[in-house]
């Protein structure tokens, strides 16, 4: 037995390092779990980004599904996720809420129109109140909230096509037929 | 008589003021030792203090303004470790998912030690007992001494 170790235990040393790399280094570090599933969307009182005179509440995410986008003028990663969000504001299938996160109303502005507004309404959050109060680390970051206003699903970093379909998708059609 | 009586209010209402409501160098000094011990979720090996983001910026905003309307130190922990979980925490608090984290160095220690003790044990003493000389060597060793004197 003594042996056997001893003529095997850089190989077993090994393997143990092997099992240890392959969890530890395939998990991206940056994505933190959510701790915000199934909560409610937490309370806020914020303006809209064009009309600073108009505010909204967690109440506007009653009784619709709804995709809350976090962005920014200033995020470089929103560009790319952009048109793929400009589809789904074609498409209608889902309520699609901004929260325009750490920017001037003026940049947010002129970002939208610079790129399109798929947005049914956004939401003005210069200094991370809701980001933080939804656990936001980066943006783009997205949830799903249901017809309750719970939040149902947070996906962190771009909806890409494979995103949209395999995941979100499937899961906004889960929460619409949803009593 | 009235006047008395709401003076002593009066002061009462200051000093109630003055417990819930810290000074603005406490407040200060109380959101740094706060800040130093949660993580900024940008940048992930500084704390909200150090980090240039402006995520931790604006947390730090948070954490003074919640200090200041009376908030314990305790309660603010809490209320970020509720949005951003454990991981915002630099000091991993001892639950059933960290004891590994928390115990195993102790653990190898102690491992390592009873592993030295039985290794001690089951090496061979490397000093032989001297053979014992037979009855001819020693007869050869007795003429020897007695020729010398």
């Amino acid at each position: 037995m003594a042996r056997i170790f001893r003529a095997t235990w850089p190989l077993m040393a090994l393997l143990f390092l092997a099992i240890l790399f392959a969890f530890g280094l395939t998990r991206d570090p940056s994505v933190l779990p959510s701790e915000m599933i199934d909560r409610a969307m937490p309370e806020f009182e914020l303006t809209d980004l064009y009309r600073p005179n108009v505010v909204y509440t967690q109440d506007l995410l009653l009784d619709d599904v709804a995709l809350i986008n976090v962005f920014g003028s200033w995020c470089i990663a929103c560009e790319v996720e952009h048109p793929k969000l400009m589809a789904l504001s074609r498409m209608g299938d889902v309520k699609l809420v901004g929260i325009d996160w750490r920017d001037t109303r003026e940049k947010g502005q002129r970002w939208l129109r610079k790129n399109g507004d798929p947005y049914d309404l956004v939401i003005f959050d210069e200094d991370s109140r809701l980001a933080i109060d939804l656990g936001v680390t980066g943006a783009p970051e997205s949830f799903l909230v249901d017809k309750e206003g719970r939040i149902r699903y947070k996906h962190v970093g771009i909806i890409t096509d494979d995103v949209w379909s395999n995941i979100l998708s499937p899961i906004i059609n889960d929460l619409k037929a949803e009593e | 008589m009235r006047s008395v009586i709401c003076l002593c209010l009066l002061l009462l209402s200051s000093i109630a003021f003055a417990q819930t409501v810290p000074s603005a160098e406490e407040v200060e000094s109380r959101a740094r030792e706060v800040g130093r011990s949660l993580r900024c979720v940008v940048c992930q090996n500084q704390s909200i203090e150090e980090s240039d983001a402006a995520l931790a910026k604006d947390m730090r905003v948070l954490v003074r303004e919640r200090i200041s309307v009376g908030a314990t130190d305790a309660e603010i922990i809490e209320f970020m470790r509720l949005r951003y979980g454990d991981y915002v925490l630099l000091k991993p608090p001892l639950q059933k998912n960290t004891y590994l984290l928390w115990f195993l160095p102790a653990l190898t220690i102690f491992g390592m030690g009873i592993w030295l003790i039985f290794a001690a044990r089951r090496q061979k003493p490397n000093i032989e007992t001297p053979r014992q000389l037979t009855e001819a060597e020693q007869a050869v060793l007795k003429r020897v001494m007695d020729d010398n004197t």
